[in-house]
């Protein structure tokens, strides 16, 4: 069962101006829309179960439990315990990375040159890494916990050995992916540049969040159905909640 | 790419083996050359390093490729930490090419992947843990410090459309990787007992550990 996304079910909507950085509790049956406002975006995504940070995003245990080396609509994000942290339940971009990290400091000053507060005051350069500690930190967290993200939006393809290329405009202006939260889940986002973007002008797209409840995943959901590891998987997470 | 490597075993300052389904644990000083060689063919080595004076400094998965754009590992790859620096390099390779994308096996991945079951087979993690509880060179790490891992000798292609794959290994009896330390390193190891994929042959086996004095 695909979810319908109904503006009149919208809950709060937020922008997040290219290059900046979110975070917040996103509670088991909630749904978020990311949308991609001018196309090109690049939006990192760190999960945590809120009530246990120790459990996190595990991009290797969500890759090969679903054989697949990017997310699309059907795949979930499993946490190291063995459980669905998140699914993506709707997806017009067809492709997002989750093998590249996020950019820092170093990239983007020698991608971008440099742009600090003091020149530019909000319109500094900011970058992927620093952005995700600042948000981590606010919940007691820091580099330890910085693990692989979700970049939304991002494709980056390989070649037959393995040599990886960054795929330019994989997202186009009002590109939308639903991410349903199957866990309540702390949610730590940058809009900051892909690390691997070739663009020369330091100009990151905004995207906009859009909050609104879906309710569990259905026993006929895409996700828990896209293949058998996710069954197991949603009941590893329904176990949690009973 | 392969190469070879001309040091010699008798000149090792440690030569021990790593049962299967063991795990390891030590440290490199800075310019000391590491040698994993896998005894009897086929068999996945996950391992993970830290900055032995400030192990909040790992190695990074997403660093590693990124900055060498590439999904591969084999000679001449650098192996980058959290901060971007050079922690390692790969100095010679008989093997041809290591997977650093599969991460490690635990009892709960065992359980979305194989059968809920699986829980109590051995696994990678389970080592990890066991390790940090047990080891001196552990420096008051946790599970909290287990990142995303390199697979030595296993084979993980990704196809050009995106499909991961566990494939049979590329390795076999006697072929090694070595590495030169760029930085004093501590050195995690389990020598996966992971008995459900290919990525041991089905028949998880001892690997040999040399570590030799820099020039």
């Amino acid at each position: 069962m695909v979810v319908k996304f109904k503006p009149e079910n919208v809950l709060w909507e937020e922008t997040i101006p290219g290059g900046c950085h979110w975070s917040g509790l996103m509670r088991r049956g909630t749904a978020l829309r990311l949308t991609d406002l001018t196309g090109g975006a690049n939006c990192s995504a760190l999960f945590y179960n809120a009530e246990d940070k120790l459990e996190r995003y595990n991009f290797s245990d969500t890759l090969k439990a679903q054989h697949t080396a990017f997310l699309t609509t059907g795949n979930v994000v499993y946490s190291d315990m063995g459980r669905v942290l998140a699914s993506i339940i709707n997806d017009n971009v067809g492709w997002h990375d989750t093998i590249c990290g996020v950019s820092d400091a170093s990239m983007i000053a020698a991608q971008y040159g440099t742009s600090s507060y003091q020149t530019h005051h909000n319109d500094m350069y900011r970058n992927g890494k620093d952005g995700l500690l600042i948000e981590l930190a606010k919940h007691g967290l820091g580099k330890r916990d910085l693990t692989a993200s979700v970049n939304f939006f991002s494709k980056v393809t390989p070649d037959e050995v393995g040599n990886l290329s960054f795929v330019a405009n994989n997202s186009k202006a009002g590109s939308t992916v639903d991410i349903r939260f199957d866990m309540n889940v702390l949610l730590v986002l940058s809009t900051a540049p892909h690390s691997l973007d070739p663009k020369i002008v330091y100009a990151p797209a905004a995207v906009k969040l859009s909050a609104l409840h879906v309710g569990n995943a259905s026993q006929e959901d895409i996700c828990r159905n896209s293949c058998a590891q996710n069954g197991r998987g949603f009941v590893n997470t329904e176990r949690y909640y009973l | 790419m392969i190469a070879e490597s001309q040091l010699d075993p008798k000149n090792a300052i440690v030569n021990q083996v790593c049962n299967a389904g063991d795990p390891w644990m030590a440290e490199l000083k800075k310019d000391q050359i590491f040698r994993i060689l896998d005894l009897e063919g086929n068999q996945a080595v996950d391992t993970l390093f830290y900055s032995a004076s400030n192990p909040e400094e790992r190695y990074s998965v997403v660093d590693t490729i990124a900055r060498q754009r590439r999904l591969y590992l084999t000679t001449g790859s650098v192996l980058y930490s959290s901060e971007g620096n050079a922690m390692l390099t790969i100095v010679a390779d008989t093997c041809g090419r290591h997977d650093t994308l599969g991460g490690a096996c635990s009892a709960e991945s065992n359980t979305t992947r194989y059968d809920l079951a699986k829980r109590h087979m051995h696994s990678c993690r389970d080592s990890f843990m066991h390790a940090l509880n047990t080891c001196e060179c552990a420096n008051h790490m946790s599970k909290r410090d287990i990142t995303s891992n390199i697979n030595f000798f296993m084979n993980v292609p990704v196809t050009v459309d995106g499909g991961l794959v566990f494939a049979d290994g590329i390795s076999g009896p006697g072929k090694y990787v070595e590495m030169r330390a760029e930085m004093d390193v501590t050195v995690l190891i389990s020598n996966c007992p992971q008995l459900n994929n290919p990525c041991n042959g089905y028949n998880p086996t001892p690997v040999r550990l040399l570590v030799w004095n820099g020039n």
